[in-house]
């Protein structure tokens, strides 16, 4: 039975992913995000759903982070140390790596800049991050005797993973979000035919069937190039990991072709420390890099350079990278403001952006935007919407389901309607549940799994020895005795049970007499006897024994004459329970008399 | 369960473990030592050794001057250096299912497996194993083909003509298993095979068994690995270290409980500690710079060299060696150097923290940038320019037969002030000099290996505890130069079953149970009699489904309708087709109640007579008796069936079925 309580955030929204899964009793959180269009509150998840009364450490068995983006991760600071929670967090090291800077680099914007209280400490971060447990990929991490986790490649950002969680035969995956094509520095999600009873898919775009990749590539760089020829600065805003890196090598190596001149630049310092961070974590991104590497690191820059305040109002064309990537604050937002008004400009959003957000505002085509202390902006230059962000589309949502197999499918981290269509479309194709449950619903999934036990491998071999070419239309019946003895459940042969329970076997006999009409002497009647049983009874060991019985498997047969009369002969037929059947068969077969003798 | 063993070298082995159905190749190693009985390639032409003499027999006969060429009393093949091989007529080496390597020392031999004898099955490795065992192939291949030798020697290894030869040629083993060095589109084939695992990672063979990698804690990416099924379990140790170098230290805890223990690759120099050799090595680099002469280490280009650079980087300011410069010589040195760096998650905490900060986990990076430490791909090229002396040289091979570290001897070999270091401990020093002799130059001999040693060994195996512990047969006597020490062998309970090169080992298990899925719909069926306190028993009759050499047991099928029609059958079409399995019977028949039972059944004339083990129950007008006895019964009848029936259910309602 795997019981899914979607509590605390996720469900049919693109905001803050957090999900509890209870399975086999076995509770395990999945990812701990924060929303980023509020500013209170509702930013971080209600973790009072996961338990009323009672320490979360006591109640959770594990959390899983899936990936780095602060939707997935925001939060955990305030979960482990301000709502308090001591137990095991997993992640993939390259996760587990930039985590803490994303988190700090977040707190610092909230409350050094916005002068927020009630907000994680640096002190927090760290502590936070001391209860994280760095996992491989493909490690079967053992949390504890039942539950073990696995966590499969996402592509998405770096480190990104999909994890299975499993107790006994019963299993979820849990995908985060993930990339089922490789980009221009990851790789390409991959999962093996494990077939959790439970998928818990990301459904980002979960309509789109995005262009091919080259397409809006090419796209890109025109605009980037259009723009910049006739003297315009372009903004990109994005996340300082991930998105940004793939763009920089796509910039990169346009710039080094077309040979422009241009200035490209990337905002905030934690750029050279993120490139660093895929330098030695080249071993998580795409082949092509990974085997080049040693010759020409991808990450080392020619043309992109580290951006200052002040080139903001230098004259002329340049391209600048900055964070964050939904223009929510920070540098990104301050320079849109100052750019806003030049119809030359224009600012490519590379990825989605969450209802609240400026970004999601020009992009629903918003020209008048209100900021801060009353002051309207007019949004003159051109904005332009570009889908890098690495999610998969429906068409790899349902090439996932494919690989992965599962019983059931849940669709988590999109939006309602679009949910809906892939619903129908998974139920369709894969003829599986698909659920979509909306923020704090509860979903229960029944699952059955079987019942493993030991069988005596005596027993296994006397079957597979009997049956060795398995028949589908006749197919063999086994018989054994399930010994179920404290938890501990064993198949063995019913003879191996008595012995074990000291039990003596009672053995049931029967004998019956067949009165056959036969006036040859004895030893030719059991001949014809045996003559006939034998032509009957193919593919049975019948034998004619030394004495003058009869055997039939396991059936004995002896004939006598009749105290009387002389012409009559007595058959014994005589057999244990065991072989009822073909007794019976023979008794039977015997009344009916024997065929007249061809000799 | 048998063990094939391939290869006798205890630190480079080759084993084939049947196991349940797979056959599983365990590492192959390639025993390089036969290189040692070969002349040195040299780079550039060497006036020395091409005017060593040929070696002529006692009986003045000449035929073998052109193969074998004598050097201070010493004989050596003149030809292209060649390898020992692995068995591969012990068996099919096309029937090994999978190829299990534990670290890139051990996966030498690789080529000449995959790619001569049908092998088709997949090769399982970490990425760390697979990059740098890519990288010593690499380097191993292109330090022979550059020195293009017209000449391969083989009248020498006629078994006539080798009995002649004086020692070590004489005594040479298998020299008809010696092959030539493979090629990069050999190399490449064979690393394709490869499909890369993580550790603990659990990798499923034919649903059979399970095999596991474990972190062994000796080089990058090295891994032990557990092969087990449901209910036994193999551990194969090898190569693994408990010392704090720069990999994830080694795991115990999961060699726990283990049936079998396989243990390889334990330290070849056990009385010698790394710690002191690394000091010592130090030590002596210092003295002969100070001295103004040079220092030449032969050595790999990946593992120990990681270490000995990270200690350089805190003594050579210290020991006033900040100017001279240290050169790494390698075609693959800048790979191996850039390779180190990217594999934080291989690496102790230590590296893993500094990854985090991020700075690249070992300080040669900043070596190379403050221009310490200079790599190059050979010695022809750059380095001739910025080649200043005195300095250190890292370069290969240890062999002291191939590679940049020829010319480096021949170079330095002459001179007093030199000193080369021998770090690697897979090759005999005085036989690598040999060919070199005589020699002025100094020798210092400080083997670094960090596998286990025997100490550590009889604490592990105190710790893990397996049944039985299978080892080369060189672990269970002291080593023949120090046949004193009996504390240099394995000593356990029971004693280690030994082997040796072609030898088949049947491993000792006894395999009593075997994992059974019972599908829900028959486990719902099932119904469990309490027969005695916390016992429970049901009987289960079932469809046996095998698939994949997994059991599964489901719900016997609804039996199929007869045919509506009833066509007159031949009598053959009523044989039962298949004996369904009675249960068997336990219990005892009270007479008393029986024959009630029969009363209540209208048998008017039961009759009861006592005899010496039980009664007889008559039925007078059937004619009809049954015996009953404690652990018996047993039903005389006419052929009257319905009556037996009859009479046999009334039986069984006094008896348990199993």
């Amino acid at each position: 039975l795997v019981c899914l309580c979607l509590g605390p955030g996720a469900g049919q929204d693109v905001g803050r992913s957090c999900i509890l899964v209870s399975i086999a009793g076995k509770n395990v959180m999945l990812d701990c995000g924060m929303h980023m269009g509020y500013n209170d509150d509702r930013r971080f998840p209600d973790f009072s759903y996961i338990t009323q009364n009672g320490r979360l450490t006591d109640f959770l068995d594990c959390v899983i982070i899936s990936h780095f983006h602060l939707d997935h991760c925001g939060a955990l600071p305030y979960f482990s140390e301000m709502v308090g929670y001591d137990g095991p967090i997993y992640m993939t090291h390259p996760t587990k790596a930039i985590c803490p800077i994303l988190l700090e680099d977040y707190r610092k914007i909230t409350v050094d800049k916005k002068g927020e209280t009630n907000f994680f400490t640096s002190q927090m971060i760290k502590d936070c991050m001391k209860k994280v447990v760095a996992v491989h990929l493909h490690q079967t991490v053992q949390v504890d005797e039942e539950l073990e986790i696995k966590a499969y490649y996402a592509g998405h950002v770096l480190g990104a993973a999909m994890f299975q969680i499993k107790v006994g035969c019963e299993s979820v995956v849990y995908t985060g979000d993930y990339n089922m094509t490789p980009d221009r520095h990851l790789g390409a999600a991959w999962i093996d035919k494990c077939r959790p009873d439970l998928l818990i898919s990301e459904s980002t775009y979960a309509t789109t069937i995005r262009d091919s990749k080259r397409c809006r590539e090419r796209d890109f760089l025109k605009k980037v190039h259009e723009t910049v020829e006739r003297g315009g600065k372009v903004l990109i805003p994005v996340f300082a990991l991930g998105r940004a890196q793939e763009l920089c090598i796509l910039l990169e190596t346009f710039w080094e072709r077309m040979n422009l001149k241009a200035p490209i630049y990337f905002s905030t310092g934690l750029t050279e420390k993120a490139n660093h961070y895929y330098k030695l974590f080249i071993t998580w991104t795409n082949q092509k890099i990974r085997k080049t590497f040693v010759q020409r690191n991808m990450f080392e820059f020619k043309h992109i350079k580290a951006f200052d305040r002040a080139f903001a109002d230098n004259p002329g064309p340049m391209v600048v990278f900055a964070t964050p990537g939904m223009l929510h604050a920070g540098q990104s937002l301050q320079i849109f403001r100052k750019w806003a008004g030049n119809e030359k400009n224009m600012v490519i959003m590379p990825g989605y952006c969450v209802q609240g957000t400026v970004g999601h505002k020009i992009l629903s085509g918003q020209r008048k935007l209100e900021m801060e202390g009353r002051q309207i902006l007019e949004v003159k230059m051109q904005v332009e919407y570009m889908s890098f962000s690495a999610h998969a589309d429906a068409k790899g949502i349902m090439q996932l389901i494919r690989q992965a197999e599962p019983r059931n499918v849940l669709l988590v981290h999109g939006e309602a309607k679009k949910m809906e269509f892939l619903k129908q479309k998974i139920e369709q194709e894969f003829h599986v549940n698909c659920y979509m449950p909306a923020n704090g619903e509860t979903t229960t999934i029944l699952t059955n799994p079987s019942i493993p036990v030991d069988i005596s491998l005596g027993l296994l071999k006397r079957e597979t020895a009997i049956g060795l070419l398995p028949d589908v239309k006749k197919p063999k019946l086994m018989h054994g005795t399930l010994i179920m003895k404290d938890n501990s459940f064993r198949l063995v042969s019913p003879e191996q049970a008595l012995k074990e329970l000291g039990l003596a076997e009672h053995q049931l006999r029967f004998t019956c007499r067949v009165h056959i009409q036969d006036p040859r002497k004895e030893h030719e009647t059991v001949l014809r006897v045996y003559n006939h049983l034998k032509g009957v009874l193919k593919d049975y060991s019948v034998q004619h024994l030394p004495d003058g019985s009869i055997t039939v498997e396991s059936i004995l047969i002896q004939a006598t004459a009749h105290s009387e009369d002389q012409g009559t002969k007595v058959l014994l037929v005589s057999w244990t329970y065991q072989d009822e059947e073909l007794g019976s068969y023979l008794t039977s077969l015997l009344k009916k008399g024997l065929p007249p003798s061809t000799s | 369960f048998f063990q094939y063993c391939l290869s006798g070298h205890p630190t480079l082995p080759c084993n084939v473990l049947k196991f349940k159905s797979t056959t599983i190749m365990l590492d192959c190693g390639l025993d390089m030592t036969s290189t040692l009985n070969f002349l040195p390639l040299p780079l550039v032409q060497s006036p020395r050794l091409s005017k060593l003499p040929g070696w002529v027999l006692k009986d003045g006969s000449t035929f073998l001057d052109k193969e074998l060429k004598e050097c201070s009393g010493h004989v050596f093949v003149d030809s292209v250096p060649e390898f020992c091989l692995p068995e591969t007529e012990l068996l099919d080496l096309s029937t090994v299912d999978v190829i299990l390597i534990s670290n890139y020392h051990c996966m030498m031999a690789l080529p000449y497996i995959t790619e001569y004898t049908g092998f088709a099955g997949t090769v399982y490795a970490t990425e760390p194993t697979v990059q740098i065992g890519r990288l010593l192939m690499e380097e191993l291949v292109n330090s022979i083909e550059r020195v293009p030798k017209a000449q391969s020697a083989s009248m020498w290894k006629n078994k006539e003509v080798q009995r002649l030869l004086p020692a070590p040629l004489k005594d040479a083993v298998e020299v008809s298993m010696w092959r030539k060095c493979y090629t990069m589109p050999e190399v490449n084939a064979a690393l394709s095979k490869i499909q890369l695992v993580g550790y603990s990672q659990k990798i499923e063979l034919f649903g059979a068994v399970q095999v596991t990698p474990l972190s062994s804690g000796y080089a990058l990416g090295s891994s032990n690995w557990i092969i087990q099924s449901h209910y036994e379990k193999v551990s194969y140790v090898s190569g693994s270290s408990l010392l704090t170098t720069h990999p994830q230290p080694m795991d115990q805890a999961s060699l726990k409980n283990s049936d079998v223990l396989i243990l390889t690759g334990l330290t070849q120099i056990p009385t010698a500690n790394p710690d002191g050799m690394v000091g010592e090595f130090c030590s002596n680099l210092a003295m002969t710079v100070r001295n103004g002469g040079n220092v030449l280490v032969p050595c790999y280009p990946s593992g120990v060299i990681y270490d000995l650079l990270e200690c350089l980087y805190q003594y050579i300011d210290s020991a006033g060696l900040s100017n001279v410069p240290f050169y790494f010589i390698s075609p693959v040195a800048n790979s191996s150097l850039e390779f180190s760096q990217i594999f934080a998650e291989w690496l102790c905490h230590n590296k893993q923290t500094k990854v985090y900060l991020p700075e690249p986990p070992f300080p040669h990076a900043e070596l190379i940038q403050t221009n310490k430490l200079k790599h190059y791909p050979s010695i022809h090229g750059d380095f001739s320019n910025d080649f200043k002396q005195p300095c250190v040289v890292f370069t290969g091979h240890p062999s002291l037969r191939f590679g940049d570290v020829v010319h480096f001897m021949e170079l330095w070999g002459k001179s007093s002030l030199n000193t080369v270091i021998f770090t690697e401990p897979d090759f005999s020093y005085l036989d690598a000099l040999a060919p070199y002799q005589p020699l002025a130059m100094k020798c210092v001999y400080c083997p670094i290996d960090t596998r286990l040693n025997f100490i550590q060994v009889s604490k592990l195996l105190k710790e893990v505890q397996p049944l039985h512990v299978v080892c080369p047969e060189q672990y269970t006597q002291p080593p023949p130069t120090q046949s004193h020490r009996t504390d240099l062998m394995i000593d356990c309970q029971p004693p280690p079953m030994s082997y040796r090169r072609a030898e088949v080992l049947t491993l000792p298990y006894k395999r009593r149970y075997e994992k059974i899925e019972i599908m829900p719909e028959l486990a719902d069926s099932l119904v469990p009699l309490e027969i005695k306190p916390g016992i429970s028993l049901a009987t289960v009759s079932a469809v046996l489904h095998t698939k994949d050499n997994k059991h599964v047991l489901q719900l016997p099928p609804k039996p199929p309708q007869p045919p509506a029609s009833k066509k007159r059958k031949r009598v053959s079409d009523d044989v039962p087709e298949c004996k369904p399995l009675k249960p068997l019977l336990s219990g005892s028949i009270p007479v008393d109640q029986f024959v009630q039972t029969l009363e209540k059944h209208g048998f008017s004339d039961v009759k009861v007579e006592d005899t010496a083990k039980g009664h007889i129950v008559l039925l007078q007008e059937a004619e009809t008796l049954i015996q009953i006895e404690e652990d018996s019964t047993h039903i005389i009848c006419d052929n009257d069936e319905p009556l037996r029936v009859k009479l046999r259910d009334l039986v069984l309602k006094f008896l348990q079925k199993f």
